[in-house]
C-alpha cells in the first residue's frame, strides 16, 4: 500500500496529548507513584500533584479550587451532575435539551424510569436552544437545568448564560457540558452563571479517561461510587494522578494558548467552509457565528456520510458524520433530526473539526480532494440529478 | 478501516457496472427500512439471460460493494439462476461484511429480483 498522509480533521471526538502533557504525566506513573491518601513522602508528593491541578484547573475556568472535582471522564463528570443532584434532591423534573450529547440525554432517560419528569427542550433549524423555551418549562419542581455549552457535533454555542440568569430567578442551578469549549470560546464560571459544568482531558490535549466536574460551592450532590471518601466524598476511588496532573497542564495550556488557538482554526475552518460550500447542493449545518471555532458541519445532496467517510480516509483524511449507515443503532443523528434535517439529508453530513495543529496546506488538500469525491459518490447516487 | 474486508473495499473504490442503461428491459428499486437508503438495478435481457446489468446506490460501502459484486456474479446468468442469488452468496463473494451491515447485502438481491419481476411483467 502507498503511504498516505494523514490529516486529523476529528478533533471533537479526541486530540492528540500535547508533549508538555505527556511530560508533566511522567513523573508519576514509576517515580512519584505514591497514593495521595498516604501520610508519607510519597503520598505527599503524589497529593502536591493532584493539588496542581486542581489549581490549574479552577484557575481556567476563574474558581477555586475547592469547586474542583476530578473524575474519569466527561459522562461521569454528567452523570454525578445530574444523578448526584436528582438522588440528593430525590423527586423532582429536570428541564435539558434534544441535543445533548448522550451522556446527558440516556442520564436523563433513566432519571425517567426512576420517578423523574424531564422536559428535553426543541431547537430550531440552527440548533439553537431559545432561553424563552427554559422560562416557560420551569415548574415548581424543578431541580435541575441541564444544557450543553457547545454541540459537539454542529458546534452550535447555546446561550448558557441567558438560560442560567432565567433559571436562577426560579432558584434552580444550571449545569453544562462544556467538553467542547474549553479551550475553544472564552469563559469563565461566573460569565455563564452555571452551578454544575463538567470537562474532559482528551479534547484538550489531555490524557484520556479523567475528566472534572465544577461543582459551585454550598451544592449538595450525592456520590455515585462509595467507598473511602475521595474528592470530598464526591468521587471514591484512588486518584488517576497521572491523569489529573495532565488534565491541570492540559488546562493551563489550553488557558494560555486559547486566543491564539481560536483565531489560528477560525481562520482556516473559515476557509474550509467557503471552499466546500463551492461544491454544488452543498450545505452548512448549525449556526454560522454561533459555533465553535474549529467546527465545520456539512452536508452534501444525495451521497451517503459513511462512503464519504471512508473515501476520505483512503485519502489520509480523518473526519466523522452523523449518517444513520455509520452509527452503531444504524439512526440517523438526534441533533441533525431535532435541527428539522430528514433521514436523507441527514445521511449527507460530514463533520470536520479541526485542532490547534491543523495547518492551511491540510486545509488546501481537503479542498483539492473533496469536490471530486463528492462527484464520484453523487455519479453512483439514484438520487442525484445532475 | 478495518470494518470492512480488502475484497469489499476494493469494490467500493472501483465499483463494476455502476450508472444507468437507458432502454432497460427491467428496473428494480428498493429501499433499505433499516436506515433508508435506496439502491436501483437496470437489466437487459436477450436469450432468457442477463445480457447487462448496471447499479446505482445511494448509501454506505457496504451497500455500494454489495451492489458492485451482485452485478458482476450475475452479468451473463440465465435469470432463473440470477434469481438464486441469495444475500449470502453475496457476502461470501465479498470475503464477508460485519454483521451490522448484513442488511445491506438484502438490498442488492432484492434490486435484482425486482428487476428481473419487472422484464417478466412487461412480456
Ligand atoms: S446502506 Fe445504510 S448501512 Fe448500509
Amino acid at each position: 500500500m502507498i503511504e498516505v498522509k494523514r490529516i486529523y480533521l476529528d478533533h471533537a471526538a479526541t486530540t492528540p496529548a500535547d508533549p508538555q502533557v505527556v511530560e508533566a504525566m511522567q513523573p508519576y506513573f514509576s517515580r512519584r507513584y505514591g497514593n495521595p491518601s498516604s501520610l508519607h513522602t510519597l503520598g505527599a508528593e503524589a497529593q502536591e500533584g493532584l493539588q496542581k491541578s486542581r489549581e490549574q484547573v479552577a484557575q481556567m475556568l476563574g474558581t477555586e479550587p475547592q469547586c474542583i472535582v476530578f473524575t474519569g471522564s466527561g459522562t461521569e463528570s454528567d452523570n454525578l451532575a445530574i444523578k448526584g443532584l436528582a438522588w440528593h434532591k430525590k423527586r423532582g423534573h429536570v428541564i435539558t435539551s434534544g441535543i445533548e450529547h448522550p451522556a446527558v440525554l440516556e442520564t436523563c432517560r433513566h432519571l425517567e424510569k426512576n420517578g423523574f419528569s424531564v422536559t428535553y427542550l426543541p431547537v430550531d433549524s440552527q440548533g439553537l436552544v431559545n432561553p424563552e423555551h427554559v422560562a416557560q418549562a420551569i415548574r415548581e419542581d424543578t431541580i435541575l437545568v441541564s444544557v450543553m455549552h457547545a454541540n459537539n457535533e454542529i458546534g452550535t454555542i447555546q446561550p448558557v448564560k441567558e438560560i442560567a440568569a432565567i433559571s436562577h430567578e426560579h432558584q434552580v442551578p444550571v449545569h453544562t457540558d462544556a467538553v467542547q469549549s474549553v479551550g475553544k470560546v472564552p469563559f469563565t464560571v461566573d460569565d455563564l452563571g452555571v452551578d454544575l459544568l463538567s470537562l474532559s482531558a482528551h479534547k484538550i490535549y489531555g490524557p484520556k479517561g479523567v475528566g472534572a466536574l465544577y461543582v459551585r460551592e454550598g451544592l449538595k450532590l450525592q456520590p455515585l461510587l462509595h467507598g473511602g471518601g475521595h474528592e470530598k466524598g464526591l468521587r471514591s476511588s484512588t486518584e488517576n494522578v497521572p491523569g489529573i496532573v495532565g488534565l491541570g497542564t492540559a488546562c493551563e495550556l489550553a488557558g494560555q494558548r486559547r486566543d491564539r488557538d481560536i483565531s489560528h482554526m477560525r481562520r482556516l475552518r473559515d476557509k474550509l467552509i467557503a471552499g466546500a460550500l463551492e461544491i454544488p447542493r452543498a450545505y452548512l449545518n448549525g449556526h454560522l457565528q454561533k459555533r465553535l471555532p474549529n467546527n465545520a458541519h456539512l452536508r452534501f445532496t444525495a451521497i451517503e456520510g459513511e462512503s464519504l467517510l471512508l473515501s476520505l480516509d483512503e485519502k489520509g483524511v480523518a473526519a466523522s458524520t452523523g449518517s444513520a449507515c455509520s452509527s452503531k443503532k444504524l439512526q440517523a443523528s438526534h441533533v441533525l433530526l431535532a435541527m428539522g434535517l430528514t433521514e436523507v439529508e441527514a445521511h449527507g453530513s460530514l463533520r470536520l473539526t479541526l485542532g490547534r495543529g491543523t495547518t492551511e496546506e491540510e486545509i488546501d488538500y481537503v479542498l483539492d480532494i473533496l469536490p471530486p469525491i463528492v462527484e464520484k459518490l453523487r455519479k453512483m447516487s439514484p438520487l442525484w440529478e445532475a | 478501516m478495518s470494518l470492512y474486508s480488502e475484497k469489499v473495499m476494493e469494490h467500493f473504490r472501483n465499483p463494476r457496472n455502476m450508472g444507468e442503461i437507458e432502454d432497460a428491459d427491467g428496473v428494480g428499486t428498493v429501499g433499505n427500512p433499516v436506515c433508508g437508503d435506496l439502491m436501483t438495478i437496470y437489466i437487459t435481457v436477450k436469450d432468457d439471460r442477463l445480457e447487462d446489468i448496471k447499479f446505482k446506490t445511494f448509501g454506505c460501502a457496504a451497500a455500494i460493494a454489495t451492489s458492485s459484486m451482485i452485478t458482476e456474479m450475475a452479468k451473463g446468468m440465465q435469470l432463473e439462476e440470477a434469481l438464486r442469488i441469495s444475500r449470502d452468496d453475496v457476502a461470501q463473494g465479498l470475503e464477508g461484511l460485519p454483521p451490522i451491515k448484513m442488511h445491506c447485502s438484502n438490498l442488492a438481491a432484492e434490486a435484482l429480483h425486482k428487476a428481473i419481476e419487472d422484464y417478466r411483467s412487461r412480456q
